[in-house]
């Protein structure tokens, strides 16, 4: 069941914005988070280039999730500086960060349980709706054009993810599988141009996961919205990922193109063990 | 048979959206509205009107307003009591201190004080949750009762300490004070109910609604989507307020007409708004009015029952009375948790279908 791919549903996405494809758009440099004594992340620095799908792998702990958090504003290290599309910055809280047009989904599913699908994602588009409370408690005029403006927008990712079915259907209530399709929804309503997704096939069946994996390559295509995204299933990774970069410890132990990655003797030992020396 | 949507297609956006999307819940929504303001106005008596409508009106806009709050963006509050003696007092102060104001405005200004004091109120909001937050707002419960009886200011120093509404006209019609017809009081609580309703349901389907209810269901997946905390909880505890300090000055000037506060606005007003919201329905603006309904209508058809009909003593009648709710309160959230518009939801779902079961 392939997404089917229509060049004329193109959505206006924040990617236009003056940065050339491959150019850097965000960069990360010497970044340290530490929570007391335990330290999350050391010295990590990488980049993510506009249009390429990153991949964050590694063992479990190796502070993958931390390190997302840190882009998306959630954690504030205490060392380095990110550079999203320009703008260097240290600390930010995660509701600038998504004004900036960064937009994630959650390791374990994060979505707004009681509301259907559609206004899931309507939640998405949250950062491009301007009009205040006076209005909408009037609704008639300019709220009313505005929601139906951003429920045009919705419905087309509804229909890019084929969850027409389930348009008002309370997500609590889906599967899990389609709730992760939903989260993913509700991360493209934002337009954003860098999607963050934190193991977007964890608990999925081969099925799911192929699905999944179209979704994402569709996504990059068609909308050309740069995606980093942490996935343990390293045939997907490998096929998916444009570069890939492998975190250990908190330590940034390989980067590089799948195949590079994959003969990094480090990275080797990291997923494989070594021996003792002693032993 | 009775009730479907078979046919009732949707072509566009606009009409997909509406609060009634089936043809017969829209006749019944206007045909109800129809009696509430063309017909009931006719027959209404003192009885009915202090005993059964006007409460039920005011309950109802003082749920709507908590719900807006607890149910639409997950902060619960046991403030309620002392948020309506803000509107009360303020109402008070606003009618005595300007007499020539229409009452129309000094109950919404009413509602705009309180609703400042609500947004001081739920700063705490910000770093607290759930039950914490819920003794955080019993303290102003609290306060609010203790400056309204410390300070002689705000009853305008009466040697009673209590407040009195004094008289005052909408188009020429007495709506406060002892001498108000019944049916003016009535029609006026119906109006504000019915606008204040009717806002409520455009805010909650809208962008600030899904904004309160992305912080109820997952508030760091929200702030993560770009809601930003800070600005929704205050918006919600404004908007709450607003709508409770409206309802506390209609209860104090149309309803009670004169009031002591620790007696009028006391913690257990804060339960009893909280036990309709919760049993009407969190998150339903059906559910306010079901609830606001439930726990006043009741105790009144079981009064008539006990003393009019098998003529109890009234003590009696009133003891086995608070028995019995408490016990019907408990039923219904055993029969169903999510309350009574939960359960109206479901009725539906089985109406759909009927007369066939599946």
């Amino acid at each position: 069941m392939n997404a089917p791919i229509r060049p004329d549903t193109q959505l206006h996405t924040r990617a236009d914005d003056g940065i050339a494809t491959g150019d850097d758009l965000l960069v990360t440099e010497n970044i340290s988070l530490s929570f007391g004594g335990v330290r999350a992340i050391a010295d990590i620095s990488f980049d993510v280039k506009k249009g390429e799908i990153r991949a964050i792998i590694g063992p479990n702990g190796a502070g993958k999730t931390s390190m997302l958090n840190v882009i998306n504003g959630f954690y504030h290290p205490q060392q380095g500086t990110i550079t999203f599309r320009g703008n260097k910055r240290r600390r930010m809280r995660p509701h600038e960060a998504a004004n900036q047009g960064i937009a994630r989904t959650f390791q374990n599913i994060a979505l707004f349980g009681g509301m259907s699908t559609l206004d899931n994602l309507m939640t998405g588009r949250i950062t491009l709706m301007k009009r205040n409370m006076l209005w909408h408690a009037a609704w008639f005029g300019p709220a009313q054009r505005e929601e139906i403006e951003h429920r045009e927008a919705v419905e087309q990712i509804i229909d890019f993810l084929e969850i027409e079915h389930i348009r008002k259907t309370p997500v609590g209530r889906l599967p899990y599988g389609l709730q992760k399709r939903v989260e993913l929804g509700r991360a493209l309503a934002a337009e954003p141009a860098l999607l963050l997704l934190d193991e977007p096939m964890a608990g999925m069946n081969l099925e799911e996961k192929e699905d999944m994996s179209r979704f994402i390559l569709d996504v990059n295509q068609q909308y050309g919205t740069t995606i980093a995204l942490i996935e343990h299933d390293m045939g997907v990774v490998m096929d998916l990922s444009d570069r890939v970069v492998v975190l250990d410890y908190g330590r940034k132990i390989g980067d590089g193109t799948p195949d590079e990655v994959r003969n990094n003797q480090d990275v080797i030992d990291a997923y494989l063990g070594v021996p003792h020396e002693d032993a | 048979m009775l009730y479907r949507e078979a046919g009732d297609f949707k072509t566009d956006y606009r009409s997909d959206q509406q609060t009634f999307p089936i043809k017969s819940e829209r006749y019944l929504f206007w045909a109800t509205m129809i009696v509430a303001f063309c017909i009931v106005p006719f027959f209404i008596n003192s009885y009915w009107e202090k005993s059964v409508l006007v409460p039920l009106l005011v309950w109802s806009l003082i749920a709507l307003g908590l719900n807006i709050l607890t149910g639409y963006c997950g902060q619960v509050s046991l403030g309620t009591g002392g948020f309506m003696a803000v509107g009360a007092f303020a109402c008070y102060k606003l009618m005595t201190a300007f007499p020539d104001l229409n009452i129309f405005f000094v109950v919404i200004l009413s509602g705009v004080v309180t609703a400042l004091v609500g947004m001081l109120f739920g700063l705490p909001s910000l770093r607290i949750k759930g039950f914490y937050l819920a003794v955080a707002t019993l303290a102003a419960q609290f306060f609010l009762i203790w400056v309204f009886n410390k300070f002689d200011w705000f009853y305008n120093y009466s040697p009673s300490g209590q407040i009195t509404a004094p008289p005052r006209d909408i188009f020429g019609i007495t709506v406060t004070g002892p001498n108000a017809p019944p049916w003016a009081t009535y029609l006026f609580c119906l109006t504000i109910l019915f606008i204040f309703a009717w806002v409520a349901r455009n805010l909650t389907r809208g962008r600030v609604g899904r904004s309160w209810m992305a912080i109820r269901d997952m508030d760091i997946a929200a702030e993560i989507i770009g809601v930003e905390p800070l600005r929704t909880k205050l918006s919600a505890f404004a908007v709450s307020s607003f709508y409770i300090g409206v309802g506390g000055a209609l209860f104090f000037s149309v309803y009670l007409g004169a009031a002591e506060v620790t007696e009028a606005f006391g913690i257990d007003k804060s339960f009893l708004a909280l036990f309709m919201v919760i049993i009407g329905g969190l998150g339903s603006i059906l559910g306010s009015f079901l609830g606001a309904a439930f726990l006043i209508l009741m105790p009144v058809l079981l009064k008539n029952i006990f003393v009019g009909t098998l003529g109890w003593p009234t003590d009696v009648a009133a003891h086995i009375q608070i028995m019995l709710i408490g016990g019907l309160i408990v039923l219904f959230l055993i029969v169903e948790p999510h309350g009574l518009a939960q359960l109206w939801r479901l009725t539906k779902e089985k109406l759909r279908l009927w007369p066939f079961p599946y």
